[in-house]
């Protein structure tokens, strides 16, 4: 069953055309990221879906149901915020019981729903202290929290671990990971970051300036990106792109090769000079210049390469992608 | 800590300045309170001493007692004070929320429109607000002066407030929005605890020129029974003979609730501030 379907979903500020023409459709238990850079309305997406803002025109529906006309809290949707958004006035306990109290459920519900969820995210301990006393990351779990209780069809995340530190976030990562295991609830997560997105998703919606511009598996799309886009924002280090005719076959396309899949090669086709050279223990990484072109190079386990040194690459067999001047991926 | 606040002679400049400061803006209460005390002669001989046995007289408070009905309006000062802080406040945070909450169309101009009276004095108006109070039968009402006074707070608490409420995080109302809270919940709940010290700070504004006014009750409200603290100290100054002590002793009067409620006011204002830090 869907949970979510959009159709045709505009959205305009006065004459800014923010959303355009969005068609998304999200099973029942699937995790689903909107990725892209900033600015590209997928947190507009995402308030769209919650009811924050109207739709200019299309439709929504939730588990079936038009939601267009529907106010955010009878929509059966709950949202996690990327500054926690707790409520300053009120301990964790009444945070988390906020929602259900205004939607009159009964004591024992609220109770049993409450320390379900201060279980599940190891808050037991905190239930009467407030948001100030607390550390950054318990509060996003209080966050969560506050979405786990209502037993939502959906789950929103606005970049839920933007405010975290490198090591809470990835933490926290696994946390919502689990957390989707457990629940088996649909979950969509809005960030800005491609890791979250590949480590996450069942599903990746990449956007860029209001539209669509593919949506797959992780593997899907980043083994078969549609666009010269989609191929550069996936993947870290980025795809390179290169004129293709510095292979000497005169093709005027764009041609894209991940990182990984160039190797050293005495007989490769492409003559580099190192730039820079990043150790990383387990990766080398090497930022070359390739006739004016900045080319970057992963290599696996450690290789005493300085900069400044003559380099000849391989691409690896059946490995490159080609794109036209407009960006799109020719086969 | 840094080396600058610990230096112990920037410590000293900087409370001896604010000491100093002090000192000159006590002085006039100062002078007016120890006179209340004292003996009309005396006043005047030696203004700036300190009553002591031969010259303590409470004449100008018995005079004050005794003469016109001084509690009545202690008490017409204190609600039509109250009661025209509690409307500027409440109508200005919740103009000021709508403005800085809500798209709607004309939005920017209805805000220019309301802050357009700040740049012209309310007094300008006063026959046409005396017509006004007449044809509608508000003269010598307390009502009337709480309406003329919120009208005149009005478009500066809209502008202060609306700028403070736009700082307050869209989450935080989104949320309450997602957990189906009314909009007035939003306002009254989440809002309105975190611009508390903007509240303060108009509530200080409007305070003080309210409680000293002697145009609008002098024009609007002139009867014995709606006569302010202010208007009715003014039986006591003549053409010709001034009862300094009666005058010395209401206006000793007039400070105390003012300090009182700058006292609630300001509490609220440092509340409000170190709240916002620790979040």
């Amino acid at each position: 069953m869907t949970a979510l379907t959009l159709t045709n979903v505009n959205k305009s500020f006065g004459t800014v055309h923010v959303l355009k023409d969005i068609n998304i459709e999200v099973n029942e238990g699937e995790f689903v990221v909107f990725v892209g850079p900033s600015g590209c309305g997928k947190s507009t997406l995402l308030r769209t879906i919650a009811g924050l803002e109207d739709v200019t025109s299309g439709e929504l529906r939730i588990a079936g149901e038009v939601v267009n006309q529907t106010p955010p809290s009878k929509r059966g949707i709950a949202m996690v915020f990327q500054s926690y958004a707790l409520y300053p006035h009120l301990n964790v306990r009444n945070n988390m019981a906020l929602a259900l109290k205004q939607a009159k459920e009964s004591k024992e519900t609220i109770e049993a729903r409450v320390a379900e969820a201060s279980r599940m995210l190891s808050l037991t301990d905190y239930l009467d202290r407030f948001p100030s006393e607390l550390s950054g990351g318990q509060r996003q779990r209080v966050a969560i929290g506050r979405a786990i209780v209502r037993h939502p069809k959906l789950f929103l995340f606005d970049e839920p671990l933007s405010n975290l530190d490198a090591a809470l976030r990835m933490n926290t990562r696994l946390e919502i990971a689990n957390l989707h295991q457990q629940l088996g609830a649909t979950m969509i997560y809005v960030t800005h970051d491609q890791t979250e997105a590949m480590t996450l998703a069942d599903k990746i919606v990449v956007l860029r300036d209001g539209r669509v511009e593919q949506i797959g598996s992780p593997m899907e799309l980043y083994n078969n990106p549609a666009n010269q886009f989609v191929a550069g924002f996936l993947g870290s280090p980025a795809m390179n792109f290169l004129p293709a005719n510095l292979l000497q076959d005169g093709n005027p396309n764009t041609l894209g090769v991940r990182p990984e899949d160039l190797f050293l090669s005495e007989d490769g086709l492409l003559q580099v000079t190192s730039k820079h050279v990043e150790h990383l223990g387990g990766d080398t990484n090497v930022i070359a210049d390739c006739h004016g072109h900045q080319i970057t190079l992963r290599l696996f386990g450690q290789h005493a390469i300085d900069a400044g040194q003559s380099l000849r690459l391989g691409i690896a067999e059946g490995k490159s992608y080609y794109f036209d001047a407009a960006g799109a991926r020719l086969s | 800590m840094n080396s600058a606040r610990a230096n112990p002679i920037n410590t000293f400049a900087m409370h001896g300045a604010l000491i100093l400061y002090t000192l000159i803006a006590l002085f006039p209460v100062f002078v007016i309170l120890i006179n209340s005390f004292k003996t009309r002669k005396m006043i005047f001989r030696e203004p700036l001493a300190l009553p002591d046995a031969e010259s303590f007289s409470m004449v100008g408070y018995q005079t004050v007692m005794k003469q016109g009905d001084f509690f009545l309006y202690f008490q017409n000062s204190f609600l039509v004070t109250v009661g025209s802080l509690t409307l500027i406040l409440l109508f200005g945070a919740m103009a000021a929320f709508a403005l800085s909450e809500y798209r709607f169309r004309g939005n920017m101009l209805m805000g220019l429109y309301l802050a357009l009276g700040i740049m012209i004095p309310i007094r300008i108006g006063t026959v046409a607000i005396l017509e006004m109070m007449v044809s509608t039968g508000l003269v010598n009402t307390l009502w009337a002066l709480i309406l003329v006074y919120t009208a005149q707070g009005l478009p500066l608490a809209v502008f202060i407030l609306s700028e403070f409420m736009r700082q307050v995080s869209d989450d935080l109302k989104n949320a309450g929005r997602i957990d189906g809270l009314s909009e007035y919940t939003i306002f009254f709940k989440l809002v309105l605890p975190l611009v508390r010290p903007a509240m303060a700070t108009v509530a200080v504004f409007n305070m003080i020129p309210i409680w000293n006014d002697l145009w609008f009750p002098l024009i609007l409200a002139p009867a014995e029974e709606t006569k302010t603290l202010t208007l009715g100290s003014q039986v006591f100054i003549g053409q010709f003979v001034t009862d300094w002590n009666a005058v010395l002793s209401a206006l000793s009067l007039a400070i105390l609730p003012v300090l009182v409620l700058y006292t609630i006011f300001s509490r609220q204002l440092i509340r409000g501030i170190t709240s916002g830090a620790v979040k």
